[in-house]
């Protein structure tokens, strides 16, 4: 069945079991992926994936919903029956309304959709990677994590009130982690990510040089000193730490009492003026960018933080509807309606006068700690009460030296992180989660073995 | 006869399906395949929510379907697909032999299928034993009312999740097995404020196969810890960070064991040339009060299992014994890349992923001392009451968040502290682990590895390492 098929499959059983107010997110998938070990063929995969939720609203307006993967006219039937039985534990508490732009029409970027290039060209070019990256540098022994997949998937949302929308897309995905060994010294490892609409977009040169680059710049390590040190933020932590804590913009996290923000804290001041926040889904440069929500919502631009202070928060439709405001596009599809952001973009605003412009990552000389890569974010975040203490890959730059750190972890609280920008570099450069340049933050504590 | 015709054209669950998936097997290995394995599911799931005193969410979900693997060599190709008629199998067979691209024409022999072992029989009446929506709300509502004990708890939830999963799995081996699955887990979660302080706490319990077990949960008991949890640590401070001994909790305090050094004796860690333990067998690797197990037996442990994913009973698995490493955890495909033999660790979150060498109920033995014991040695150092959860980086090194810490000085506990995490090796820690108690207690717990996100208990009994590098501020 195809998407408008569904549709009309749900809208007739719908009126059989008379159920007049319902609606539905369906997607469907095909992807492919290859591994390789030294050479050779690994594992070659494909998957072929369909998902379906359905809410029906029962004559108490209240809402139920089932998720499955068996879209034939019986499993339809069967998903229609079981959300109306579930209904009947719908939250009395907070309704669910379909989302009021729902029919607004969206904005669909050129479509970027490719053909598949087929397993054994995925093949070709993944062997070929791996062989370049291990003749890259003598070091580097293995290239235990890597995969080059490509996807191709079709997202619908469609309600009784007529509401129709479909997108449908490709994407592949690059990943090349190589492990360098020398002799008396522990393995380090390190790694690069390329995105693309599909594989032969990918620059699979640049990932296979990040790659090689960042293992063989580890090799030289040493541990560091606990203390409280300056740090650099590279765009791509800086993007991790800010999406941990991304329930302070959440609606949904503030109505349930997990976000350090709440309903009032529109304008409140989170940090040095010279900072910008976006959420931008729809932003050129987002790979992955989807042109509705979960409940329909057309995806938009918003600013999060202007100036250093809270300018909005993210909604679904009920969060928008309890906050007197319009849904923004960041919505799921579920019996409790989950929100969540799209794309950060981290800018330096025009109120920078206060930065202390001579710290910049590629000419500073004085003594800083660069953080590279934040790890392990589900354990060491505590984004209900702003604190964190996470692992990470980065180095300690002093007496003109780059010293790779072993093992170390950085500490701290959210607000205090933003309150202690001291800078925000001009250049922005582009991750898979977003946009940011490099930040600045001084006196962070720093755990390490020394 | 129109019934027949579409039973022998699709699977059917609870019907025999032997000459369906023989013709599919037989297509398979026709086509030059050195083995083939199909694995069939079906599952019906639900979920609820409740928060203060309102269910704020059931989810119920249902769904079926297949991933073929085909081996050639030592390398795999895996197709996955929900549409389980004989034309929908046998494309994902075709799909999965041109992604190999096998051309040559070598036959391996394939004798049909096996008598059918069905661990499902006994089973089957497990759906309707399990507690209802109605009965589940009910019990959570109570349990989220226990939790409100004084004003500073500002949140509190209760979730149960129900997984039934019924599968059918049969490869070129003659292997043939059904088994029908059950995975209850129940959590606990606070937060609790006064003024500028913030502390959270949670528990979560959970079992395999025993459809009752929900209604005998004691939430009272539950409740209370939760919020003695929370309010100890409401006011704690940070912990000063540094290298210090530390006494980890029993239960869940065996996580750092499962990530730190369980995953690094998973045969898929051999095959990567990622552990630090592939040539270490009969080694010393720990300290010689260490014994370790990984076993998926233990009546309705979260991680016990009948059958493993690729149709294999699983074993108990002793896989360090007084320090000396003694195996590794394996399937087939590690088995047929490493050579060590399959151990009933084949296994996957659903249909979507191939199986691979995955832990079950892997826990450190218990030794001889009292919890006292441990605390009285340490005159400076940390108790881990309650971890949080952590992970182990490409080389190694792991990172786990302390969820209930308290300070030890001189042989006794004293304050509570917030923020630690325990960073280290495993290699260089496991030589570490001192001392064993006598209390050895299991915790329920979702694994996410190369397979998806599998059930497994962690455990140990208390235990001291002698030196820890402590994360904090």
């Amino acid at each position: 069945m195809n998407s408008r098929e569904i549709t009309t499959q749900i809208s007739k059983a719908a009126d059989f079991l008379n159920l007049k107010k319902w609606d539905y997110g369906a997607s469907f998938s095909n992807d492919y992926s290859v591994q390789v070990d030294k050479g050779e063929a690994k594992q070659l995969k494909a998957s072929q994936k369909q998902i379906l939720t359905i809410r029906v609203w029962n004559q108490s307006n209240l809402v139920g919903i089932t998720t499955t993967s068996d879209i034939s006219k019986s499993g339809i039937k069967k998903a229609l029956k079981q959300a109306n039985i579930a209904s009947d534990f719908g939250n009395k508490n907070e309704s669910t309304e379909f989302s009021p732009l729902a029919k607004d029409p969206i904005k669909v970027k050129e479509t970027k959709k490719r053909n598949p290039v087929g397993i054994k060209k995925l093949l070709t070019v993944l062997r070929e990677a791996e062989v370049k990256l291990l003749e890259s540098h003598e070091s580097i022994k293995s290239v235990p994590y890597n995969g080059l997949s490509e996807s191709f998937f079709e997202r619908v949302y469609a309600n009784s009130e007529g509401a129709f929308r479909s997108f449908s897309k490709s994407q592949a995905a690059l990943y090349l982690y190589a492990r360098a060994e020398e002799k008396n010294k522990k393995p380090r490892s390190s790694g690069s990510v390329k995105l693309g609409y599909g594989a032969d977009d990918i620059d699979i040169e640049s990932c296979i040089k990040e790659a090689s680059n960042k293992t063989i710049s580890h090799l030289n390590y040493s541990s560091i000193k606990t203390d409280k040190y300056l740090i650099c933020f590279s765009p791509e932590s800086f993007l991790t730490i800010i999406n941990a804590f991304s329930s302070m913009f959440n609606a949904r996290s503030i109505i349930d009492g997990v976000s350090l923000s709440n309903k009032n804290s529109i304008g409140e001041k989170l940090s040095t003026e010279a900072l910008n926040i976006y959420d931008d889904g729809l932003h050129e440069k987002n790979i992955s960018s989807t042109p509705f929500d979960g409940e329909g919502t057309p995806t938009k631009r918003l600013c999060l933080i202007n100036r250093g202070r809270i300018e909005n928060f993210i909604h679904s439709e009920s969060t928008a509807r309890i906050f007197k405001t319009t849904p923004t596009g960041h919505a799921g599809l579920g019996s409790k309606v989950s929100v969540s952001p799209d794309w950060i973009v981290v800018e330096k605003s025009d109120e920078n006068f206060d930065l202390k412009t001579s710290l910049d990552h590629s000419t500073y000389e004085g003594e800083f700690v660069y953080i590279e890569e934040l790890n392990a974010i589900h354990a060491g975040v505590r984004a209900s009460q702003g604190s964190f203490s996470l692992p990470f890959d980065g180095w300690l730059y002093k007496n003109e030296e780059k010293i790779s750190i072993e093992s170390a972890t950085v500490a701290g609280d959210i607000k205090y992180l933003l309150k202690n920008i001291v800078n925000i570099e001009s250049s922005q450069e582009v991750t898979t989660s977003g946009i940011s340049p490099h930040i600045w933050v001084d006196e962070l504590s720093i755990t390490g073995d020394a | 006869m129109l019934s027949s015709q579409i039973k022998s054209n699709e699977i059917v669950f609870g019907s025999c399906n032997k000459d369906l998936l023989e013709e599919i097997i037989f297509y398979g290995i026709g086509l030059g395949a050195d083995f083939v394995e199909i694995f069939i599911e079906n599952t019906d799931n639900s979920s609820v929510l409740a928060e203060e005193d309102f269910i704020t969410s059931v989810s119920p979900s249902f769904g079926r379907g297949a991933g073929i693997r085909i081996f050639k060599e030592k390398k795999d190709g895996f197709v996955s697909t929900n549409d389980l008629t004989k034309h929908g199998l046998m494309r994902s067979v075709s799909q999965a032999i041109e992604m190999l691209d096998i051309t040559d024409n070598k036959r391996e022999l394939f004798n049909g299928l096996n008598k059918h072992r069905d661990y499902s029989l006994s089973k089957k009446k497990w759906i309707n034993e399990v507690p209802s929506i109605h009965e589940i709300s009910e019990k959570l509502l109570i349990s989220t009312k226990s939790l409100k004990k004084n004003n500073k708890i500002i949140t509190r939830k209760g979730s149960y999740s129900r997984n039934l999963q019924e599968v059918i799995i049969a490869s070129s081996d003659g292997t043939y097995v059904s088994d029908i699955r059950l995975h209850q887990t129940v959590g606990l979660n606070v937060i609790a404020s006064d003024a500028q302080y913030r502390s959270s706490g949670s528990r979560r319990f959970g079992s395999s196969g025993m459809p009752n077990e929900f209604r005998l949960w004691d939430h009272e008991k539950a409740a209370n810890d939760v919020f003695e949890s929370s309010m100890n640590m409401l006011y704690a401070d940070y912990v000063d960070a540094g290298q210090m001994p530390v006494v980890l909790a029993n239960k869940f305090g065996g996580v750092i064991f499962h990530e730190a050094c369980g995953h690094l004796l998973e045969t898929t860690q051999i095959e990567r040339g990622t552990t630090p333990f592939e040539n270490k067998l009969n080694e010393k690797i720990a300290h010689e009060s260490v014994t370790a197990i990984d076993e998926g037996i233990s009546e309705g442990s979260f991680g016990s299992l009948s059958v493993d994913d690729e149709g294999m009973e699983p074993e108990k698995s002793v896989l360090i014994k007084d320090g000396i490493l003694k195996k590794f955890i394996s399937d087939r495909a590690g088995e047929l890349r490493t050579g060590h033999k399959r151990t009933g660790s084949g296994r996957r979150q659903n249909y979507s992923f191939a199986a691979a060498s995955r832990m079950r109920n892997t826990y450190i033995a218990k030794g001889e001392h009292s919890k006292e014991d441990l605390i009285n040695s340490i005159s400076e150092g940390l108790y881990c009451k309650s971890m949080g959860g952590g992970s182990v980086g490409a080389t190694g090194q792991f990172n786990f968040a302390v969820e209930e810490g308290y300070l030890i000085k001189n042989g006794k506990l004293t304050s509570p502290v917030k923020g630690a995490t325990l960073i280290g090796e495993a290699k260089e820690v496991m030589p570490k682990i001192s001392m064993c108690g006598n209390d050895l207690e299991l915790a329920p717990g979702f694994c996410g590895s190369i397979s998806g996100s599998v059930n497994v208990t962690v455990g140990q009994p208390h235990i001291k390492v002698d030196s820890i590098t402590v994360g904090g501020r």
